[in-house]
């Protein structure tokens, strides 16, 4: 018979009881996770007539406007090697799967503030089913990737089948961002609002929809060791066959970013009371 | 199997912060205290009052505690702790087996999706697996009582077909210890009496937190009480019946309303035969009659009129009435004041009666008999309990009958 105690600390608890109850806990989210992704998509799509157009129409629109910016001549942008068209596309495509990945465990937590409060279930539920929804979206816009590829040209190498392992790391390393932003963003709103102004900003500090200058001024630098920049340009690099640049980086962002899941994770379950308790 | 102990819960306290702001910094200090200092601080900071202050009891399975209180008394902040939505702030609780809340129904419905669509949804939320759904799914859609409307969007249900759908979800849960507050307050009789049917069939697997504020349920669900006053425990009992009775002694009585249209004024009420009086409210043993006098005066054009009482209970339900024309009284205003005397026998059980007195006009007293306007409603007129009754029941009114065997 299962046994539940709860006490006012923790002190007592060792890591390793606390991890492998984390993990059967989200083992056995599973079901529920998978049932409210596919609430949610059903009820997304029941009641709108576009669809699945959804999902990848602001990056499109956002990319539309680009091209049409260096068309015009109204901006100068330095050659990256692959059609302008075809390397804003993928860009902006890319970073709406990151910028999704950072805002959707507050969403998810978020939206189900009401049923926090009220029900006892494994939270891991929620937060997986934010990664399936993330999952079902990327591949939508993968595949408007593979078509943009196949439309421009392109001819990329063996490291296509990487792509989704990037693209993966990518999601998580959004993920953990916004995970870790979450317990603070359910008791301030405040934080829900400047995640989605802080992407826009970033997403200029990256190369997404301009190259990244070969000079070394400040600024330059800063997009250069973005860790933003290390994944979109990582990304494009793997799909399109251009030459990695940043390998050695990318490998380490993905271990901190797997260390630093762990620990957001360990937090958001932890906060979870407290938010109970404070929003009812 | 049968008398384990499934709640523990020793010396259990929560604190709340009234002001919101206030609120959230604690929140804010919480969350991060822990990572950079290390564990909370006890007792209250400004602001904060204890919600729940130092709560213990034990429940065995097949026992039912009702928890009683008045808004606010600290329930539903119980509750979530048992619950394990949020952490005590003092004390442990230790909870055995699998919990089912009988809290919100119809948690997870999404409107736009059909009831058999949310059936899946409300019942993953609950715990439920796909299997056991897919098991139980006839059950749930016949106990639901919705029938055809089972393949249409939840958002055309009317809400009580919401909360039947709900409940019929949630009473397919089989857990070992059961969390209800305030479900039955909706919906209506005939799905109460089925809510309340299929609650008794789980009380003996079960041990279940009763939370509700219709007595009536209580003393009719639950083997213990607990009254629960500002957080505290302020009276237990395996007698339900006292719990309830220490429970309507803390109500203040309600403002007393006067109306009608003026022409009748009483005075010089007097209340005789009680044993006691405690804020306004009278004590009757129930070997002792309800006797009250007061004067009535009448203005002078209402030529006949028509004395009542009527007796309602603790949830203002009208339970019981006694009248001069009952009675065969004939009442002509033929004084400019009346001496009125009225005893009436005490049937009543151990619970808290408040009398509403009204005074009619009478336009005619032959068969039938025909009331005029209002003249005076005075509610609140007394407000008694009743004590000494030898088997202490829920139901208002006690009858006493004559006895024969043979």
């Amino acid at each position: 018979m299962q046994i539940r105690v709860y006490k006012s600390d923790n002190s007592g608890v060792r890591l390793k009881d606390l991890l492998s109850e984390m993990f059967s806990d989200l083992k056995q989210s599973r079901d529920l996770a998978w049932r409210l992704t596919v609430r949610d998509f059903k009820g997304q799509y029941r009641q709108s007539l576009l669809g699945a157009f959804w999902a990848f129409i602001t990056p499109l629109m956002s990319a539309l406007v680009w091209i049409f910016l260096n068309a015009s001549g109204a901006v100068k942008i330095s050659d990256s090697g692959i059609p302008y068209p075809a390397y804003v596309l993928t860009g902006t495509l890319l970073w709406s799967i990151l910028s999704e990945s950072v805002m959707i465990p507050l969403k998810q937590t978020m939206g189900s503030k009401g049923i926090i409060g009220k029900i006892n279930f494994p939270k891991e539920a929620l937060l997986l089913s934010g990664l399936y929804k993330i999952g079902g979206n990327s591949l939508i816009k993968l595949c408007l990737m593979f078509a943009v590829i196949i439309i421009f040209g392109i001819t990329p190498d063996f490291r296509i089948i990487f792509i989704p392992l990037v693209i993966l790391g990518l999601i998580f390393f959004g993920f953990c961002a916004g995970l870790i932003l979450t317990p603070l963003g359910m008791l301030y709103n405040d934080v829900g609002r400047l995640i989605p102004m802080g992407m826009q900003f970033l997403m200029y500090l990256s190369p997404v929809v301009y190259s990244a200058s070969k000079n070394q001024g400040f600024l330059a630098k800063i997009v250069e060791w973005n860790p933003t920049s290390c994944l979109i340009v990582t990304a494009r690099e793997y799909m399109t066959g251009l030459e990695s640049s940043y390998n050695l980086y990318f490998t380490v962002l993905m271990i901190f970013t797997f260390i630093f899941l762990v620990f957001a994770w360990v937090f958001y379950r932890f906060s979870i009371p407290i938010i109970v308790e404070r929003n009812g | 199997m049968n008398k384990e102990v499934l709640i523990k819960v020793e010396g259990v306290s929560k604190k709340y912060c009234k002001d919101l702001k206030k609120s959230l910094q604690y929140g804010l200090y919480d969350l991060f205290k822990p990572v950079f200092f290390g564990s909370k601080k006890k007792g209250l900071r400004n602001h904060e009052f204890w919600a729940v202050k130092e709560v213990s009891f034990e429940l065995k399975r097949g026992e039912c505690l009702g928890l009683i209180g008045h808004n606010g008394a600290g329930k539903s902040t119980l509750l979530k702790m048992l619950n394990g939505l949020i952490k005590p702030d003092e004390g442990s609780i230790e909870m055995r087996g699998r919990v089912g809340a009988l809290i919100e129904l119809g948690a997870g419905f999404n409107p736009i999706l059909t009831g058999r669509e949310n059936i899946y949804n409300n019942g993953a939320i609950l715990g439920l697996s796909k299997k056991e759904i897919d098991n139980k799914i006839d059950k749930i859609i016949e106990f639901s009582e919705i029938g055809d409307f089972i393949d249409s969007p939840v958002q055309n249900y009317s809400s009580g077909m919401k909360v039947r759908l709900g409940f019929a979800v949630a009473s397919q849960m089989e857990p070992d210890i059961l969390i209800i507050d305030e479900v039955l307050a909706v919906g209506d009789v005939g799905f109460k009496i089925k809510c309340l049917n299929r609650i008794s069939e789980l009380l003996d697997r079960c041990a279940v937190i009763f939370v509700s504020h219709s007595m009536t349920q209580v003393a009719k669900v639950c083997t213990h009480g607990m009254l629960l006053d500002h957080g505290k425990t302020k009276y237990e009992s395996e007698q339900v019946q006292n719990v309830i009775t220490e429970y309507f002694k803390l109500f203040q009585n309600s403002e007393s309303s006067t109306q009608g249209t003026g022409q009748a004024s009483f005075s010089n009420l007097i209340v005789e035969n009680y044993s006691e009086k405690t804020d306004n409210r009278f004590v009757f043993q129930q070997s002792n009659d309800v006797k009250l006098n007061f004067e009535l005066t009448i203005s002078s054009e209402i030529k006949k009129f028509y004395v009542g009482l009527s007796f309602l209970d603790i949830e203002q339900k009208l339970v019981a009435v006694a009248n001069n024309v009952q009675d065969g009284i004939v009442l002509i205003n033929d004084k400019e004041k009346h001496h009125i005397s009225i005893s009436v026998p005490n049937l009543f059980s151990s619970l808290s009666y408040s009398v509403t007195l009204g005074v009619f006009e009478v336009k005619d007293y032959n068969d039938p008999v025909s009331l005029g306007k209002l003249l005076l409603r005075k509610s609140d007129f007394i407000s008694f309990i009743n004590q000494g009754v030898k088997l202490p029941s829920y139901t208002p009114i006690q009858l006493s009958a004559n006895w024969e065997f043979k």
